[in-house]
């Protein structure tokens, strides 16, 4: 990827709201799409003086701290019970969470 | 404390239970019920609690009131403690404030929770936030925001507001909250109660619900120093559980506090002080660095000028690694699931679209946004380099410096709804607290005087793993300055109701 520059608020369009929305997972209201237009837009543009700030060869900030990538032995130990692990769930059968489809039955196959 | 001991039990700290305990003046059940007494009292009008247990609360003080004057007695035997309500608790009620999680009882307890209930602290309930701890004045919580004890039209601070609250107003001797940009020392500051953003790595994280991994810790709230350096040295250490748990040693900080300063090389930060600053927090803030240098710290201006960058590159990186975070929450393993699906994709974002609230939207949107092919370069990866900047010029300037000082907020605690609909507005609270979580160096707020009615906090950073010298700085400013007077006006409207003259 090339190291764009940010884009101008103009560029926050209803396609983006759309598309973040999209990406997001987040089913918004037309009123809602209209205000992140907004509010994304301005927020955005306030955060455009990172873009001038001369960084030179500066890194990223690595992540991780003393005891990052500690290992441990790979041995067995307790864990959550699958009823715990279930207790929480808004829908469950057999020990299974249940969902809605995921592969829509267009009639194909056969039952 | 330097004033004369408090009328009720609810308003001695943790360290002084302790010692009546000893002594056999108090009891845990008297010191819980007083406490519940309190609540009842004040909690109509403050609102830091989502979850209350008074009943456990008492059969938890029943089984301390012999053991918690023993010599051997853990730590915080039979101090009443509030949670913040993003930290699991077994069994127990946890929302971090979002509908998205109302009903969600968590199969584990968080590992300072535990550690805790180890050091025999009672759990009382859990407090209020900003949903998902997205905020700065708990307005964004779904449930109602929480109200200043000091003036109940005004912010606690956020989002560990109601953790503030309840500890500023008796509610709780001791409470937990998190803080990933400013969200333990802003609302210390607004409530007028120490407040203390360890290092990153300090105190395991496992438990806490995830809002920005890299940028959250759990910290103390406190009334004074000596419970926040208490409280620090019962939740801090390494942590299996939590893999960017630090393993470094865990000082006896109460014990380090000695109140010295002499010598010390005080910070201060011009662009902390430069702009924008009201004045009564400019009066304050300048007067607490005048009783630091009176007790024989040495001053020395320091210049950060990158520092003010870190609210920009904070508000990219935070609302990425929140937009991450947050996807678990599709009504599938937990919490809210739409009464309104087909299909699984339209079931996740109806769900999501339901059960979040505004601010939490923005923010995903923001992130993801920031994350998407065609701007990771410009915003996410920019502000990670930002922040690498903005890490080595503080960590730089303590090399210099013991401690560095400034306000924690341009402002006291500001009007209930006055920046709920600007959330540019709201952002510029944490103007001065974002950098050192994007630094990962430890900040405490410490009362420091108050601006008309409204109590004010300076903020002390120190280097990584250093807050046994934070800490000891504010315990030095705590008994230069003299004992308040002055208790929150909630809590004596509730006094003068309890006993008419």
């Amino acid at each position: 990827m090339s190291e764009d520059r940010p884009k101008a608020p103009s560029m926050i369009d209803a396609a983006i709201v759309a598309r973040v929305a999209r990406l997001s997972r987040l089913e918004l209201t037309p009123d809602e799409r209209r205000l992140f237009q907004v509010q994304l837009g301005s927020i955005l543009e306030s955060f455009q003086q990172l873009a001038a700030l001369e960084l030179g060869d500066v890194p990223p900030a690595a992540p991780g701290g003393p005891a990052a990538g500690v290992m441990r032995d790979d041995l067995p130990v307790a864990c959550l019970s699958r009823e715990d692990a279930l207790a929480n769930a808004p829908e469950t059968a057999d020990g299974y969470v249940v969902v809605p489809p995921v592969i829509e039955d267009d009639g194909s196959r056969a039952p | 404390m330097t004033g004369p001991h408090p009328a009720s039990p609810a308003d001695r700290p943790a360290w002084d239970l302790r010692a009546c305990y000893r002594r056999g003046e108090l009891s845990p059940s008297e010191v819980v019920d007083a406490v519940l007494r309190r609540i009842e009292a004040v909690e109509p009008q403050v609102r830091a609690y989502l979850y209350l247990d008074a009943d456990a609360a008492r059969r938890e003080a029943a089984q301390w009131d012999r053991a918690a004057g023993a010599e051997d007695a853990p730590p915080l035997a039979g101090v009443p403690v509030a949670l913040k309500d993003n930290l699991c608790t077994r069994g127990v009620p946890t929302t971090a404030g979002s509908r998205i999680l109302e009903g969600f009882r968590p199969p584990y307890d968080a590992t300072v929770v535990t550690r805790l209930r180890r050091a025999g602290a009672i759990v009382l309930g859990k407090t209020n936030c900003d949903e998902f701890a997205m905020g700065s004045s708990t307005e964004n919580s779904a449930f109602g925001p929480t109200r200043n004890p000091w003036d109940p039209d005004r912010v606690p601070g956020g989002s560990s507001g109601g953790s503030a609250a309840a500890v500023a107003a008796g509610e709780a001797t001791l409470a937990l909250g998190s803080d990933t940009g400013g969200s333990i020392r802003e609302p210390g500051a607004f409530c007028g109660v120490v407040g203390l953003k360890p290092t990153y790595g300090r105190v395991s994280r496992y438990g806490l619900i995830a809002f920005a991994s890299s940028l959250d810790q759990i910290g103390p709230l406190a009334q004074d120093v000596r419970d926040a350096a208490l409280l620090l040295r019962e939740i801090a250490g390494r942590d299996p559980a939590d893999a960017t748990s630090a393993e470094v040693e865990v000082p006896d900080y109460p014990t380090l506090l000695t109140g010295r300063v002499a010598g010390l090389r005080l910070g201060v930060v011009r662009e902390f002080l430069e702009g924008g600053l009201d004045p009564g927090v400019a009066d304050a803030v300048g007067e607490a660095i005048r009783a630091l240098e009176r007790s024989g710290a040495r001053r020395v201006d320091v210049s950060l000028p990158h520092a003010p960058y870190a609210l920009p590159a904070y508000y990219i990186v935070a609302p990425a690694e929140a937009s991450s975070n947050l996807a678990r929450y599709a009504g599938v393993l937990y919490g809210h699931r739409t009464a309104q699906a087909t299909d699984l994709i339209g079931m996740y974002a109806r769900t999501r679209n339901e059960g979040f609230g505004a601010e939490v939207k923005r923010r995903i949107m923001l992130g993801t946004y920031a994350l998407s092919a065609g701007y990771y370069d410009a915003f996410y990866l920019r502000a990670q380099r930002v922040r690498e900047l903005i890490r080595r010029e503080f960590v730089q300037a303590l090399e210099d410096v013991d401690v560095l000082v400034g306000p924690v907020s341009p402002t006291p605690a500001f009007p209930l709804g006055e920046r709920v609909e600007d959330p540019l507005e709201m952002y510029l609270a944490d103007v001065f607290t974002v950098p050192l979580n994007l630094a990962g160096l430890p900040g405490v707020s410490v009362p420091c005087g108050f601006a008309g009615d409204l109590p004010i906090g300076l903020q002390i950073a120190g280097r990584a793993f250093g807050e046994a010298t934070v800490l000891n700085t504010a315990y030095a400013l705590e008994r230069a300055l003299a004992a308040p007077a002055r208790r929150p006006r909630v809590v004596a409207a509730a006094e003068r109701r309890s006993s008419p003259a």
